[in-house]
């Protein structure tokens, strides 16, 4: 059974990757890396795993190397944050194209510039098109339990994609917190060992990987990644039975708050979450009939799992900590509405682009969403249809 | 042209159900599947009567389109000439033994 422990958010990522045990970790060992290289590296040095630990000169290179290792046959990771993971942009592509089940913690922040080392998700939400899976943690149990899932997610059959692991700078991944973690040999057992199809030191069966695919089968091996993306939703929530089975903690594709009878509702990701989850409450029981909808699975979009919940509502308010910069509100936002567009009767849907550079999000700024929300679903209307909350004139 | 199961002349091309996954290629030695004279534009065509088997046209080929049998220029490749024209450049016989030819203008055998 579970074990209680006090750990910051990387600290429980790193202690996850030792129960992993990969084979190989390809890492830039400098900022901005997070300490979650730092943690492991040290488990390395003591023995604790047998990963092929590989320093390398750039965050370029430690994605090169980590898809090297996968494609090699091998179990392999790294971690990023912010500028690193842009460093990594064109790579990143090729391990989900290459269809590599490489798992790699991201701890979201701002890009620069100007230079900002703060959280918002202008990173990952960057890599949103590169055909990789991403999960987003509230907390850090929740980026434990997403890490030790993500592993089953991205090795098994049908899916055979990469997946990040996103959690919130700082504020969960330098923030202590009470978790529960599992037993190593629990860990071991649910994600069982790795058999790879095609292996690049199989001298009996050998391949090649990433040779020109030119007009004739490019597009063939796109609608291949296509579907894999589509088919890792049911996935997902398999792999989450199964933990929940082990573990006693449910996941979703999202987090359903109160939102039953709700007659209007936020919808966000990561840590602000939690805050906005207490203002539910606040107004929940001053009879505001409100919810909250939290994503967790941002790619693949659950659109239509989305339009269930979220169809049933008056109005909608999407916070993105991320602006797409189309004009148009963040990404979040833009594809919620898309989501929910072919719905008969659906909500009105406006977008708030909040926290951005590590900007708090507090319990009055929350408040203001829900109550600007509530009287668009009485029929007035928003002032902007997405407003930057909390900017100073 | 990654498909490992497809051999020259077969007209089938996979579907993306049939692939394998990624794009990885599981049959040694494809390449040699890959006709790269299917890029011409140009045609070299070559005149035995006019040619002074100097052998210009060989060395400088930048594939290995030209064939050599016993010592004597005897034809092109042309699953691997792309039409470069180089052989035509170099060759010094009075009357050249390479004429370009648009590939639009060939008729098919």
């Amino acid at each position: 059974m579970g074990k209680r422990v006090a750990l910051t958010g990387n600290e429980a990522i790193a202690l996850g990757m030792r129960q992993i045990n990969p084979d190989v970790v390809a890492a830039y060992p400098i900022t901005p890396q997070t300490d979650i290289v730092q943690y492991f590296a040290s488990f390395v040095s003591d023995g604790q795993v047998k990963t092929e630990l590989v320093t390398v000169e750039s965050e370029h290179s430690a994605m090169s190397a980590t898809i090297g290792a996968a494609a090699a046959g091998a179990r392999a990771m790294t971690a990023t944050s912010s500028q690193g993971l842009a460093l990594m942009w064109e790579v990143v592509y090729i391990a989900a194209s290459f269809r590599l089940p490489i798992v790699m913690p991201v701890v979201n922040r701002a890009l620069s510039g100007p230079i900002n080392i703060h959280c918002d998700h202008s990173d990952s939400m960057g890599a949103r098109d590169s055909g990789w899976i991403q999960l987003y943690s509230e907390n850090a149990q929740e980026a434990y339990d997403n890490l030790l899932q993500a592993v089953k997610i991205a090795e098994d059959k049908r899916v055979m994609l990469p997946v990040m692991v996103c959690q919130d700078g700082f504020i969960t991944s330098h923030g202590m917190e009470n978790l529960e973690i599992l037993q190593d040999e629990e860990v071991r057992t649910f994600i069982g060992e790795y058999t790879p199809d095609y292996s690049l030191l199989d001298t009996k069966r050998p391949v090649m990987y990433g040779p020109l695919d030119l007009q004739n089968y490019y597009f063939e091996h796109k609608k291949q990644q296509a579907e894999a993306m589509k088919d890792a939703l049911p996935v997902i929530l398999e792999v989450a039975e199964e933990y929940r089975k082990l573990s006693g903690r449910e996941y979703q594709l999202f987090e359903a708050y109160r939102m039953d009878d709700a007659e209007y509702a936020v919808v966000i990701m990561g840590s602000a979450a939690g805050t906005t989850r207490v203002v539910v409450d606040e107004l929940r029981a001053a009879g505001e009939k409100v919810g909250l909808l939290k994503l967790r699975v941002f790619r693949p979009f659950p659109y239509k799992a989305l339009q269930q919940v979220l169809g049933k509502v008056k109005a909608v308010a999407v916070m993105d900590r991320a602006d797409s910069f189309s004009g148009f509100g963040g990404p979040l936002f833009s594809e919620i509405r898309a989501g929910l567009y072919d719905l008969e009767t659906r909500p009105r849907i406006s977008g708030y682009i909040y926290g951005l550079g590590g900007r708090d999000l507090g319990i009055d700024e929350i408040k203001r969403v829900f109550a600007e929300t509530k009287m668009i679903a009485r029929g007035g209307d928003a002032a902007d249809l997405v407003t930057h909350l909390g900017v100073r004139e | 042209m990654t498909n490992p199961e497809q051999k020259i002349g077969q007209k089938k091309e996979l579907g993306w159900k049939e692939l394998p996954r990624g794009g990885v290629v599981l049959d040694t030695g494809s390449a040699r599947d890959y006709e790269t004279g299917d890029w011409r534009s140009f045609r070299p065509l070559w005149s035995k009567e006019k040619c002074i088997q100097c052998l210009r046209c060989w060395v400088f080929c930048p594939d290995a389109a030209i064939i050599v049998e016993d010592g004597k220029m005897v034809g092109i490749d042309y699953k691997h000439c792309k039409g470069c024209g180089i052989c035509r450049a170099e060759c010094p016989a009075k009357e050249n033994a390479f004429e370009m030819v648009s590939e639009a203008d060939i008729e098919e055998d």
